[in-house]
């Protein structure tokens, strides 16, 4: 990365008006690289109505904020933004575009690099800058594996970076320009015609609370072999959950499920038994106080973050647990 | 309507994973594989969609000989044809690459829908459907739990974070990208599996789908992959599975003080 060519453009994404706060963790990203390579830092949104949120980033140690204000884009769609984005990058020619990978920088990110004949790099988890190259890391195999990865085709680059691989709490303060940047967007080029945003009915079983865990995992295999981890959460007194694929396999209900698209739980004590620790079930649990982690896989990444582990058969440690349990009621 | 669904050959979840050589990828000797996860309710969801509006459903892999047994499990599964992207060039391609070698294809097949799981198992890239309707200059959307055909137009239900959901409609033909766990899985039956065997697999490569180097030349490079080194300290408890029981217990209630 040439020192000062560029600069460097960050993704904040507004959702009704106010900022995604994984945004702030690619603004700090933004400000770490930029520092790095001697860079100058952009942010820019895109919505209409947005004046606060683009004033809020202007807080921010930055040199420019681009507001992108256009009624086309009151509501995201892919479509839009990819249209509007473009044009901001004619307009700035930024080297590289940060992003936090979100749900919605999935839905564009790799369609914007496309369109411009480059391929987003995505869902990051580190960096390092090594003479011209930006070297990034990635998981890979689920987090079993990681990856050092450069792009390597012409610039502008697009990094996207998972969410909690910066801190955003740990943005410099200070003061950025606004800058009204218009683009044009004819209606007729928008494909997607999204309804309003919904949640389903609130969940029947509030796990936000309890304070004792059992969560189990695609290692137990079997549906019927469920009844072992219920029968433990039972010996504990605990509420029992579970990992994605138990809830699509309607094994237990959805309402169990933990994770970015299940219940977050900050338990005293979170028991995983037979689960890998792919990153969308760890951002569900990860702020439990106490966590224990029963894999056979040594190498799984759950115990990345437990803090008592047990690696071995889960349908011999389960019982014997179970028992002890029933022991010291 | 005529649906492409693209399903990968991933290596089996449980499988012990081993370096190679060049510390560039995994060795893939000793290996099984499997259809990728997300994929599979892909499949499902295609042979549904056709259960309700007719059409035929293509089973779409790239990758070596080895693929075939993915379109070999879909066709017995209900897929009517498959087809196989093979080509020394199409080795160790991007997701840029592997989505301009899957638009060629479906543009051959002029399909009207294509749709994919929403990421792979091994690389992880979450980017390939998505990329696949830009190269195909056609609408897409991304994450979908539910598929409604209203004739030119698809309404799908699209999962967003912290629990939301959102509806959304867009114009045939399109790409989808499937999560997992939107429907049940069909497994194939013996009847399905025998009349697989008179299903077609047509095979396209480079030349045939008219695609020239430059246009799949990586636009992402890796230079070594590993074993992430770990940041947290984890006791781990040893022992038979009654000592470890006790061990641990004792731990959360005089160490952890949860109990
Ligand atoms: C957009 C998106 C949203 C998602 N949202 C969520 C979410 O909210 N929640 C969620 O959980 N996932 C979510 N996922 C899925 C996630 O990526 C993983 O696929 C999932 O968490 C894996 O579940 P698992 O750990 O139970 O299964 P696996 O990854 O299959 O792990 C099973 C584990 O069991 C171990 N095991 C097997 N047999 C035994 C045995 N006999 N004894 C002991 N251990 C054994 C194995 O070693 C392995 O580590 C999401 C994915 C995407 C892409």
């Amino acid at each position: 990365m040439a020192n000062g060519e560029g600069g460097i453009l960050v993704y904040i994404e507004v959702t009704e008006g106010r900022v995604n706060r994984a945004s702030y963790e690619a603004l700090r990203a933004g400000q770490l690289i930029g520092a790095e390579t001697g860079q100058e830092v952009a942010a820019v949104l895109f919505g209409q109505g947005i004046e606060a949120a683009a004033a809020e980033i202007a807080a921010r140690q930055l040199q420019t904020v681009h507001l992108v204000n256009d009624a086309a884009l009151a509501s995201y769609t892919a479509d839009g933004m990819v249209r509007a984005f473009q044009q901001v990058i004619g307009q700035t020619k930024p080297a590289l575009v940060l992003l936090s990978h979100t749900y919605e920088v999935r839905d564009f990110a790799p369609k914007l690099a496309a369109s411009l004949g480059r391929v987003l790099t995505g869902d990051c988890i580190g960096y390092r800058v090594d003479g011209q190259d930006l070297v990034l890391t990635r998981q890979i195999f689920q987090g079993k594996m990681v990856a050092d990865v450069v792009p390597t085709g012409e610039k502008p680059w697009f990094v996207s970076f998972q969410i909690g691989t910066f801190r955003g709490d740990e943005c410099e303060a200070g003061t950025a320009a606004v800058a009204l940047t218009s683009v044009t967007i004819d209606a007729g080029e928008i494909r997607q015609k999204p309804e309003q945003r919904f949640k389903e009915a609130k969940a029947a079983v509030d796990l936000t609370q309890a304070p004792l865990i059992v969560s189990v995992g695609r290692g137990i295999k079997e549906q019927k072999n469920i009844e072992l981890v219920r029968k433990l959460s039972e010996a504990l007194g605990a509420e029992l959950s579970a990992s994605r694929p138990i809830c699509d396999n309607d094994w237990l209900p959805m309402d169990r499920q933990i994770g970015s698209s299940g219940q977050t739980v900050s338990p005293k004590l979170y028991l995983a038994v037979g689960i890998s620790g792919a990153i969308q079930h760890l951002v569900g649990m990860k702020g439990a106080r106490t966590i224990v982690a029963i894999n056979r896989d040594k190498d799984a990444p759950i115990f990345e973050i437990a803090d008592y582990g047990i690696v071995g058969d889960l349908f011999e440690i389960v019982p014997a647990l179970t028992a002890e349990a029933e022991k010291n009621r | 309507m005529k649906i492409i669904v693209c399903l990968k050959q991933v290596p089996k979840n449980d499988s012990v994973l081993r370096v190679n050589d060049e510390g560039t990828w995994i060795q893939d000797r000793d290996l099984s594989y499997e259809i990728n996860e997300s994929d599979q309710y892909a499949l499902e969801a295609a042979l549904q969609l056709k259960e309700k509006v007719g059409g035929e459903v293509l089973a779409l892999s790239l990758g070596p000989a080895r693929v075939q047994t993915v379109i070999k499990e879909a066709l017995a599964r209900g897929a009517d044809r498959g087809v196989h992207l093979d080509d020394e060039a199409f080795k160790g391609l991007d997701a840029y690459g592997v989505a301009t070698v899957i638009a060629a294809a479906a543009k051959k097949e002029e399909a009207a829908l294509v749709l994919t799981g929403l990421q792979s198992d091994d690389h992880g890239y979450a980017q390939t459907g998505v990329i696949i309707a830009e190269q195909l200059g056609v609408a897409h959307a991304t994450i979908v739990m539910d598929v409604e055909v209203q004739e030119a137009r698809l309404r799908v239900k699209r999962e967003l974070e912290s629990g939301y959901f959102q509806w959304v409609s867009l114009p045939l033909p399109a790409v989808l990208t499937i999560q997992s766990g939107i429907n049940t899985l069909r497994y194939a039956t013996l009847k399905g599996i025998m009349a697989a065997k008179k299903k077609e697999i047509s095979h396209y490569d480079a030349a045939t789908l008219g695609l020239a180097a430059d246009q799949l030349a990586p636009r992402q490079k890796i230079l070594r992959i590993y074993v992430p080194q770990k940041s947290k300290q984890t006791q781990f408890i040893e022992g038979t599975p009654a000592e470890v029981a006790a061990r641990l217990l004792e731990k959360l209630k005089n160490e952890a003080r949860v109990f």
